[in-house]
């Protein structure tokens, strides 16, 4: 019994061919996404490199996409604090683009802009349970007055939310009402929301897309950073080790962390929202290519320059993001380009770990200094699994990561001291399809091919 | 009958002091309210967004450490600008310092926008005497 997995990526149509008796990978290939003809054409070139032998017996297929945008979603919610960051969370957790978040009522101009941005999807949250009915009411009169016209998911207030349902049938094509995204203000709860987008994103978006035939030919079942997110659970869950997973792409740069991420210290005071177990954060300014010009104006350029081994000339960054830009497939050309393309990988990883994990500000009461803790406590992150092609094209992706990770700062609670595995075959979306109906399969190919790094001594 | 049971309740400022957040979250449950218990070393606008998304009829606020006043400041004005001016205010713990009575600082609190405003050693159960009062007028007037 065989497993083809296959994942429809921006760029490339990235496909593993799986034995499930014993289990374990048999090999990989991949051709470039062809989204202007049809994304069947890519595939085929990818099959190619399969021999008719290996390919006999493949009784599960299964397909995850990012091309063609992937799922684009607006979230709506009420105190940007609260709904709209729990409508986000469960957004980017079931493998969504967030294209932009929206709080309170929604004004025409912001009507004006979802319309603009034309979501594939709209995720309506607000108020907790019992709580605020008014906005989350009103914002479905108004989009169901609008002209927007994409599915959406209401979870919101359990008591609004039918009512909320009822404004936008006949409006929108479909509404879905599932669990509130924020039940309390303590608590968060976006497992039924990612249940629910994912299945609008299999019965009413694919179709949108045009990828309905692709969906029955090979079983497309989720986004890419869904299928990701799948494999780093599946990891986390069989392991027992807390893990992350960082996905240094040319457009964006993402983290999952899969960790409870409670204070690791007693005594500290834990506040802000709450936070998913299963965290995964998009950073759009923080690509290696498409996104360089951007990175470079967010990370500290100085500090990159006294890092590398020769003198930078004036200039030299931005021309070389103009160049790295203009091609996804872009590789440095001599030493210095893939000195300054590590160094540039490094602090790309050192901003999005800042970001995605929790953090520590001292606070001076009349009793003395104190600790608050926001966000989620990381730091005892056991396994870092890395992908994308500036590390797996990179001389030395260990030295890299190692950089990456070493942020330097007591007071971002980022891993310490993991081990850190490179995905080169781009394994990781491949086992989370796999691993919704084989977990040990997926687990040993996931043990297969990860490629050890070595750790870090905290 | 209540109109609205929930009550959002915290310490507020850099202040620590966690007993009383605890044996007031306990008593307000007994007493049939949902409580939306913030803890200690809550801001002004912690205790409004979680006002807002919870629509309670009313916010308590602690304050034991002796800076009530500054902490205290400006709350109602707050809850004006997000939509929920005529919540209910309550404070109470140490709101006294130096040598000025209760009475005066209960004239300043309730100046500050807060209705009701407790002296130390208040028992609970008067202020949620008070706050079943206060919140059965509503659904009068509803
Ligand atoms: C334990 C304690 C501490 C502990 C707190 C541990 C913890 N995490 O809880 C520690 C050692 C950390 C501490 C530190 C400090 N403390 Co202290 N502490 C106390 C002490 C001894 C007991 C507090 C307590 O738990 N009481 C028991 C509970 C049940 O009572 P309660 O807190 O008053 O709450 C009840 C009522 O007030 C009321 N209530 C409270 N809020 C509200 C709100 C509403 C709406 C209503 C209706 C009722 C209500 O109901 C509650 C339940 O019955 C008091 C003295 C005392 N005996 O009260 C000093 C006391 C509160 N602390 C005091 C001070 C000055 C400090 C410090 C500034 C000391 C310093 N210089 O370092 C720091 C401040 C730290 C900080 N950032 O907050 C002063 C405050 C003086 C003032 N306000 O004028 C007190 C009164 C001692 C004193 N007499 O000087 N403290």
């Amino acid at each position: 019994m065989k497993a083809l997995l296959i994942d429809f990526g921006s760029t490339y149509t990235k496909v593993a061919l799986v034995s499930m008796e014993p289990p374990g990978l048999i090999a990989v290939s991949q051709a470039p996404t062809t989204v202007e003809s049809d994304l069947m054409e890519g595939l085929e070139a990818a099959l190619a490199s399969f021999t008719g032998r290996q390919l006999r017996g493949v009784t599960f297929k299964r397909a995850s996409s990012s091309a063609a945008g992937g799922l684009r979603l607006v979230a709506v919610g009420l105190v940007p604090e609260l709904t709209v960051k729990a409508a986000r969370e469960a957004a980017l957790g079931a493998g969504a683009r967030v294209l932009a978040a929206y709080a309170y009522t929604l004004s025409g101009t912001e009507i004006a802009e979802i319309g603009a941005l034309k979501p594939d999807l709209l995720l309506l949250a607000g108020g907790t349970d019992g709580g605020n009915r008014e906005v989350i009411l009103e914002n479905a009169s108004r989009i169901a007055a609008s002209a927007l016209e994409m599915p959406v998911v209401v979870a919101g207030n359990k008591s609004a939310a039918d009512e909320a349902a009822a404004i936008l049938k006949g409006k929108v094509p479909r509404v879905e009402v599932t669990g509130n995204v924020m039940p309390g203000v303590d608590r968060l709860n976006v497992e039924p929301a990612r249940e629910a987008i994912r299945g609008l994103y299999l019965s009413e978006i694919t179709r949108a897309k045009g990828l309905d035939r692709v969906q029955q030919r090979v079983g497309l079942v989720m986004p890419t950073p869904l299928a990701v997110m799948k494999a780093g659970e599946l990891y986390w869950k069989a392991t027992g080790r807390e893990t992350m997973i960082i996905d240094l792409g040319g457009a964006t740069t993402d983290v999952h962390s899969f960790a409870d991420g409670r204070p690791r210290d007693a005594g500290r005071i834990v506040k802000g929202p709450p936070e998913p177990p299963v965290k995964r954060t998009v950073e759009g300014d923080l690509g290696m290519r498409v996104s360089l010009s951007a990175l470079l104006g967010v990370i500290p350029t100085g500090e990159l320059a006294e890092s590398l081994p020769f003198t930078l000339d004036e200039g030299a960054l931005p021309a070389y993001a103009r160049r790295a830009s203009l091609s996804r497939d872009f590789l440095p050309g001599d030493e210095k380009e893939r000195a300054l393309d590590g160094a540039i990988a490094g602090a790309a990883i050192r901003e999005a770990l800042r970001r995605h994990a929790g953090s520590l500000t001292e606070t001076y009461t009349p009793q003395g200094r104190l600790w608050v803790q926001q966000g989620k406590d990381l730091t005892a992150t056991a396994a870092v699994i890395a992908t994308g092609g500036a590390l797996v094209h990179g001389r030395d992706p260990g030295a890299l990561l190692r950089a990456g990770l070493s942020l330097g700062d007591p007071l971002v609670l980022s891993p310490r001291s993991p081990q850190i595995f490179l995905d080169r075959a781009y394994i990781l979306a491949s086992a989370g399809l796999l691993g919704e109906t084989r977990p040990e399969a997926a687990l040993a190919v996931l043990k297969d091919t990860l490629q050890p790094l070595g750790g870090i001594s905290g | 009958m209540l109109r609205n049971n929930r009550v959002v309740l915290g310490v507020i400022g850099a202040d620590v002091h966690a007993v009383g957040n605890k044996i007031l979250e306990m008593v307000l449950t007994e007493a049939g309210f949902e409580v939306i218990n913030l803890g200690v070393m809550v801001s002004q606008e912690e205790f409004i967004n979680a006002a807002v998304e919870s629509a309670a009829g009313a916010i308590w606020v602690s304050s034991l450490y002796g800076h009530g006043e500054i902490d205290c400041r400006g709350l109602r004005e707050k809850c004006y600008e997000a939509g929920i001016g005529d919540i209910h205010l309550y404070v109470g713990g140490n709101l006294v310092v130096g040598k000025r009575t209760f009475d005066e600082v209960e004239k300043l609190f309730k100046e500050m926008g807060y209705d009701r405003v407790y002296p130390p050693g208040t028992l609970p159960e008067e202020a949620i005497a008070h706050l079943k009062e206060d919140l059965a007028d509503e659904s009068a007037t509803d």
